[in-house]
């Protein structure tokens, strides 16, 4: 233990340009982390619908207002890490003024490829949550409307 | 310090272009040479099944497997016959609430504690809910440590177990254990300790501490993964109900009847782990060998060290005790406003492995200490300062980054 410990107290800069290059934490996902884009609720809504992530306990609900079969407005709310909730700004962007049709099309690959970046497994339901709460929350309308 | 680090081959890799800082041995200890040694030898030079084979291979194995049952009693200071071997801690807690069920009656009440791990919570729930038992839990304090006076109240003449963990996965705390004990003993209360992060770091002598049963994992002490230990009195594993039936855990068996075998090969049924067990019988040499007097001073002074670096981080917030004496080797925190998740991830790129998330105890994250999830940096024998350095430093970089 007489080993000299020197504190490492500045910014290593090789580490710097290690969490620039991966691009888990790039400015863009940061932009929308910082500020996100449609957070809140909305009063009037067609549905909404709240899910959880196991592996953190995050939560996230969703609101949608439809309107001649055209999604109106759309907002997200909950608490989340940077991936999941820059998931959810980019997706809410996204799904503005699609149709029902297009909004059922969205696909785990479409939502990866609009975060751009290299998820592992465990940071994958991360970056889906919203995804997950948007799917289940127009299963619940479907259900919904046929029974 | 350095000769420990080149036993464990692991720390020689590089993580995301860096030295491996390990700090998650709360989860899982890393493995020392000796062990893996021990368990290639068993695949190259004697492998094969033990017990009932008269070959010399099978004579050689069931002679290891057998030693390792001593080995793990030394360790413990328990009697050969009263070490069982399962798969881990869960497994060993899950014997007990099944073997133990057909003893309790509705009304019965069992005591944990706010501070338990999902592993020695979610039996005993289970169990409640199916035999109308009563759980109840003994309060956690604002300082992270048991409310004894809470305690005392809720053990009573009904209450048939006590069950708690000897050391907290989250908030670091070293239960009084013998304390505990001496409550429980005023009833007809069976104690059991879960003793899964205190084994791989301060000695636990379970004649001194008197406690029933006590289960821990070979993984977390620098074993394989894939073995655990349920240790139980010589007189109460006599009375216990076998927990799985079949091969290796009888005397005589007909087409209508079985006798079964005696503890400990009663709770062992099927062919076990037995290269886990050659390894975990390797971990404890190891441990010997170190000596868990100078592993326990090791942790708690990074323990120390760790509180004392990370409290003067921005907008820290640590959980626990605050005195690393009352601690095991391990420190959980937030750093206000940034979720761990992002802390972890942005850790591991600078090849820092940290654990951030509930740790499998949510009701004490999410109701006691009112987080969504926390980080944890955990130490064993083979880190150092210069391990805690690092981490310091890459969180408050990563903390700058995230700010918003």
């Amino acid at each position: 233990m007489k080993r000299k410990t020197k504190a490492q107290e500045s910014i290593d800069p090789t580490w710097l340009g290690n969490v620039a290059d991966d691009n888990l934490y790039r400015e863009n996902i940061l932009d929308h982390y910082r500020n996100p884009r449609n957070f809140g609720k909305l009063v009037r809504y067609t549905f909404r619908h709240k899910d959880t992530n196991t592996t953190c306990g995050d939560e996230l609900e969703i609101y949608a207002l439809l309107k001649k079969n055209k999604l109106q407005e759309i907002r997200f709310f909950g608490r989340g890490c940077a991936i999941s909730i820059a998931a959810a700004s980019m997706l809410t962007e996204y799904l503005k003024g699609k149709s029902m049709q297009e909004l059922k099309k969205v696909s785990q690959e479409d939502l990866l490829k609009m975060l751009g970046i290299n998820l592992g497994p465990v940071r994958k339901k991360c970056g889906l949550l919203c995804l997950k709460a948007l799917t289940n929350a127009l299963k619940e309308k479907h259900e919904k409307a046929c029974c | 310090m350095q000769a420990i680090e080149k036993d464990f081959p692991i720390l020689k890799r590089q993580v995301n272009g860096r030295r491996l800082v390990y700090l998650d041995s709360a989860a899982s200890s890393l493995t020392p040479e000796p062990v893996l040694a021990a368990m290639n030898q068993y695949y190259r030079e004697y492998r094969s099944n033990i017990h009932r084979a008269v070959y010399r291979l099978s004579e050689i194995a069931t002679q290891k497997y057998e030693a390792a049952r001593a080995r793990v009693a030394g360790l413990i200071n328990s009697r050969e016959d009263e070490v069982i071997f399962t798969r881990n801690t869960t497994e060993s807690l899950n014997l007990l609430a099944y073997s133990l069920s057909g003893s309790l009656s509705p009304g019965d009440e069992i005591v944990l504690t706010e501070m338990e791990h999902h592993s020695n919570l979610i039996p005993w729930q289970q169990l409640a809910a199916k035999n109308k038992l009563k759980l109840s839990f003994i309060k956690v304090d604002k300082r992270g440590v048991l409310d004894l006076k809470h305690a005392e109240s809720l053990i009573n003449e009904k209450t048939k177990i006590l069950s708690f963990t000897h050391a907290s996965n989250i908030l670091g705390t070293i239960n009084p254990v013998k304390k505990l004990v001496n409550l429980a003993r005023k009833f007809n209360t069976l104690v059991i300790l879960d003793a899964a992060q205190s084994i791989p770091h301060i000695p636990v002598d379970v004649k001194r501490l008197d406690i029933d049963f006590m289960a821990f994992s070979g993984h977390k002490m620098f074993g394989p993964t894939g073995i655990g230990v349920l240790y139980g009195k010589h007189a109460l594993l006599e009375k216990l109900q076998p927990f799985q039936f079949g091969g290796g855990m009888i005397s005589e068996v007909s087409f209508n009847h079985t006798l079964f075998a005696d503890p400990p090969l009663r709770f062992e049924a099927g062919t076990p782990a037995i290269a886990e067990v050659i390894g975990l019988s390797a971990a404890v040499d190891y441990i010997n060998k170190l000596k868990m007097q100078h592993i326990k001073s090791h942790t708690q002074s990074l323990a120390a060290y760790a509180i004392s670096r990370l409290s003067k981080v921005p907008g820290m917030e640590i959980y626990g005790p605050k005195s690393a004496k009352s601690r095991a080797g391990l420190v959980s925190f937030n750093i206000k406003g940034i979720h761990p998740h992002d802390l972890a991830s942005m850790l591991d790129k600078a090849g820092v492995a940290i654990r951030a998330g509930h740790m499998c105890v949510m009701p004490l994250v999410k109701q006691i200490l009112k987080q969504d999830a926390v980080c944890r940096a955990s130490f064993h024998v083979y880190n150092t300062k210069k391990d805690i350095d690092v981490l310091v430093a890459s969180l408050k970089t990563s903390s700058e980054i995230l700010r918003r």
